[in-house]
């Protein structure tokens, strides 16, 4: 078994080292418009400058502000109504499949709108991804208050325990992996379409300056930014699972 | 007279539309809010408007485009990766993190390298799908039960007859759940794209009624799309549905 995975590492780093030698390859001899693929040392260079120079930080400044603000509305939103909903069986057969529809339709479509009510800034970015980041997390909290045992809710009211304590004590532990589950979907959605919308409009951010480099056919700084952008996006999302798993072991 | 919750839902939604209409009457700027009456009317005067519904079949045409793509190139590559031990190990890994890289970075890229009409769309919405309908398959064939595989075995089937008989019918409701995921990419992919840049696609007419502040156009070309994906959606919904009905 040793000597297997020993084989796939090797056929991955091989991947990789095969892929970057074509690239430089075609880069030094300009098989390909230098503007689709510059070469790898030229983006290679560009990337470490940006990381050394931290030319970066305006931003990223402005797309992590973005992503915070949209992901506390749609999170303080969304665990409001799903709560509210959850209290009864009844408004959970009424609401559960109105936000389940909703959720099928792509809400990048709200963009153009959005620009049209908040402007070209920070406004239609928060509000297009507040409106992606609501859906799993309502969803999510109305499944995880629904899911609560009966059993427990049952024997903590013959205990006699208060409004209050069976809230904290009963349904907030046994909703909270499924609300959070919500939480991390909601916040990586929020990012993507956070990320998406500067690339269609905006006047700042890194999706911003990834297009603005395109556009300025700058390819070298364009593909440097892309890398950051993706170092970026694994870092969320490594923090939010390592988040998630820290919490989890927490209350329960 | 009791009322069941299909009834309360359509109430819920009439009487949003109506908070709607007397909002956007009373206070709403006609600059940038319509009423939904009026976005009805120019929903109607949209299916007369020639330009426009071009731009609507092209983005449909895209959208299944790409669909398949993604299923003809995905199927097989699933398969493979699914079957080959070797080659799962290897190059699963690889699989799941070009997935998990954020692709709106790399939306300029496309444009610069297909152009700005229709292949660039496809060729987005296709790196969008196709990813979903790879890891399901393999997910679909990781999952069928080695006791199946032994008793084919023991029964004297061919590699050929175990797969066109175990392994094929048992990935077939994980391919649809992929499908309905690859739906989803697939719809973002595209209109992202469109909305990026366009030449006479609906990204064109959504900037077009954006900037000369035709919300009620805005608005029902917005409709006309929500109503595609919602179709679309549900087409793969109930694929997904009626496919894995007879494992339960």
């Amino acid at each position: 078994m040793k000597g297997a995975r020993l084989g796939y590492r090797l056929v991955q780093v091989g991947f990789v080292a095969v892929l970057l030698l074509v690239w430089y390859w075609v880069g030094r001899d300009e098989l390909v418009s230098p503007i689709l693929l510059p070469p790898l040392p030229a983006c290679w260079d560009e990337f470490l400058a940006l990381l050394a120079s931290g030319s970066y930080w305006p931003d990223l400044d402005v797309t992590l502000y973005e992503l915070v603000v949209a992901f506390l509305i749609a999170a303080s939103f969304g665990c409001a109504i799903g709560y509210v909903v959850s209290r009864s069986r009844f408004s959970i057969r009424v609401f559960d499949p109105l936000f389940a529809g909703l959720y099928s339709i792509p809400a990048i479509l709200l963009f153009p709108l959005y620009v049209l009510f908040f402007g070209l800034g920070a406004g239609s970015k928060i509000a297009i991804g507040a409106t992606i980041a609501f859906f799993p997390v309502v969803l999510n909290t109305i499944a995880g208050f629904d899911y609560v045992d009966r059993a427990y809710v049952t024997a903590a009211r013959s205990m006699g325990a208060s409004e209050l304590q069976m809230f904290w004590s009963v349904m907030m532990p046994a909703a909270f992996p499924i609300v959070l589950a919500g939480l991390r979907v909601g916040f990586i959605l929020a990012f993507l379409s956070i990320l998406g919308s500067e690339t269609i409009a905006s006047l700042a951010g890194l999706g911003h300056r990834i297009v603005s480099y395109a556009e300025s056919m700058d390819p070298a700084k364009m593909f440097a930014y892309i890398f950051f952008a993706i170092l970026i996006a694994f870092l969320l999302n490594g923090g939010v699972s390592l988040i998630e798993a820290r919490v989890k072991r927490g209350p329960g | 007279m009791k009322l069941g919750p299909g009834t309360a839902r359509v109430g819920v939604i009439i009487l949003l539309l109506i908070l709607w209409e007397l909002g956007a009457r009373l206070f709403g700027d006609p600059l940038f809010m319509s009423p939904p009456s009026d976005v009805v009317v120019s929903l109607v005067g949209l299916i007369g408007n020639g330009p426009v519904m071009r731009a609507l079949q092209t983005t449909l045409y895209e959208l299944v485009t790409a669909f398949l793509m993604a299923i003809v190139v995905g199927v097989p590559l699933g398969l493979v990766l699914g079957l080959q031990r070797f080659a799962r190990g290897s190059f699963y890994p690889i699989v799941v993190m070009l997935y998990a890289i954020p692709q709106a970075t790399i939306l300029p890229l496309m444009i610069l390298a297909f152009g700005i009409g229709p292949e660039s769309k496809i060729a987005f919405g296709f790196t969008h799908s196709v990813f979903p309908i790879v890891i399901a398959v393999v997910a679909g064939v990781q999952d069928v039960k080695p006791t199946l595989l032994t008793c084919a075995r023991s029964m004297g089937a061919s590699r050929f007859q175990t797969f066109m008989n175990v392994i094929l019918p048992h990935m077939i409701p994980s391919l649809f759940t992929g499908m309905r995921v690859a739906m989803t990419g697939d719809l973002l992919g595209v209109l992202l794209a469109e909305l990026y840049v366009s030449q006479a696609g609906v990204g064109h007419y959504t900037r077009l009624f954006t900037e000369s502040f035709q919300p009620a156009k805005l608005f029902a070309l917005v409709a006309a799309l929500a109503a595609i994906a919602v179709v679309l959606n549900e087409l793969c919904r109930r694929a997904e549905r009626r496919m894995s009905r007879w494992r339960a």
